[in-house]
């Protein structure tokens, strides 16, 4: 299926939050995830399915003001 | 003390923690500030990224406390996304909120602001909204229940200083129980000492030690001049007069009333 992975398209076979943050190797990093700007915490990142077309956002801190 | 909401930190001083030449510098600059809380922001990782962890590593090192914005949101809704997107990456309820209607001046967009506090704080975050000098905005976000207003002192990066003093002068005395950051457009520390001197609980700032051609040093005058506007407030500065007054004793001056 297709996801908007940070705005952009991508092909996965990946169907839970955990599956496609180790696909795209963020496993272990400090980033908080926003599926159709509904807020997943990370506890339910095994169980929340993934659909054709959701928008994934995956953010981490930066410099700031 | 600066209060925030429940929780008091020792120093007046809030510290941004972009635009510096090198994370080390801001490392330095954030010590010589003595800041106790640094701002961050929230931005997209890329795939397999680590930009995010070594920011944040950075950051832990300081054992500083973090006050995340909402810097680029231009709607309100955005802003409350990024706001849980904030609590979930840090742990904290506390938010500085920017809701942006202008890109020209940065110009915080306050129907926005306040709809957008309005359903954080019923969520229960600590709101710290970055706004105008504009009291009647000032005074429905303390109505919707923020106890922290930040208002600007120019437009943000502009090192321009405060620009409205009767303005800002009125939010303090209009909102005496509220914690007033003066937020934004601070250039020198003779402009964080101006606030603090009003009154001001404290200061925010950024692009003015960033970009000094020396951000420790910076930091450092800063430091001095948040203490030295504060100890001045807090012994209470003479009120300004039209005329002259002599600080020598008049009687006794030599020659004076001279018999010709």
């Amino acid at each position: 299926m297709v996801l908007i992975v940070n705005g952009e398209r991508r092909e996965t076979t990946a169907t839970r939050i955990a599956a496609l943050l180790s696909e795209l190797e963020f496993t272990g990093t400090q980033v908080a995830i926003a599926v159709n700007r509904g807020v997943v915490p990370r506890a339910r990142w095994s169980d929340v399915e993934l659909n054709d077309g959701d928008a994934v956002e995956i953010i981490s801190p930066r410099q700031g003001g | 003390m600066l209060k925030l909401y429940d929780q008091t930190f020792k120093s007046r001083l809030l510290l941004g923690t972009a635009l510096y030449p090198s994370p080390k510098v801001m490392q330095d600059a954030v010590r010589a500030s003595g800041a106790g809380i640094v701002t961050v922001s929230l931005r997209r990782e890329t795939a397999g990224g680590k930009t995010g962890d070594a920011f944040w590593s950075l950051i832990r090192e300081l054992g500083v406390t973090v006050l995340p914005n909402t810097a680029g949101c231009r709607t309100a809704r955005d802003a409350t996304t990024t706001a849980e997107l904030a609590r979930e990456l840090f742990g904290t309820p506390r938010i500085k909120l920017e809701v942006i209607a202008d890109d020209e001046t940065l110009q915080p967009d306050l129907t926005g602001l306040i709809e957008a506090a309005t359903v954080l704080i019923k969520d229960g975050f600590e709101v710290l909204p970055y706004t105008t000098e504009d009291l009647s905005t000032a005074m429905r976000l303390v109505e919707v229940g923020c106890r922290v207003v930040m208002p600007w002192a120019s437009p943000i990066g502009s090192a321009r200083g405060i620009t409205n003093r009767s303005a800002l002068k009125l939010l303090r005395q209009r909102l005496p129980d509220i914690t007033l950051i003066v937020d934004a457009g601070l250039g020198a520390p003779s402009h964080a000492a101006e606030a603090l001197e009003l009154g001001y609980d404290g200061v925010l700032l950024n692009t003015a030690v960033a970009k000094a051609a020396d951000p420790v040093a910076m930091a450092g005058a800063f430091k001095l001049a948040v203490d030295a506007g504060r100890a001045a407030f807090e012994a209470g500065l003479m009120g300004a007069r039209d005329f002259a007054s002599p600080s020598s004793p008049v009687v006794g001056t030599p020659f004076w009333h001279a018999v010709s």
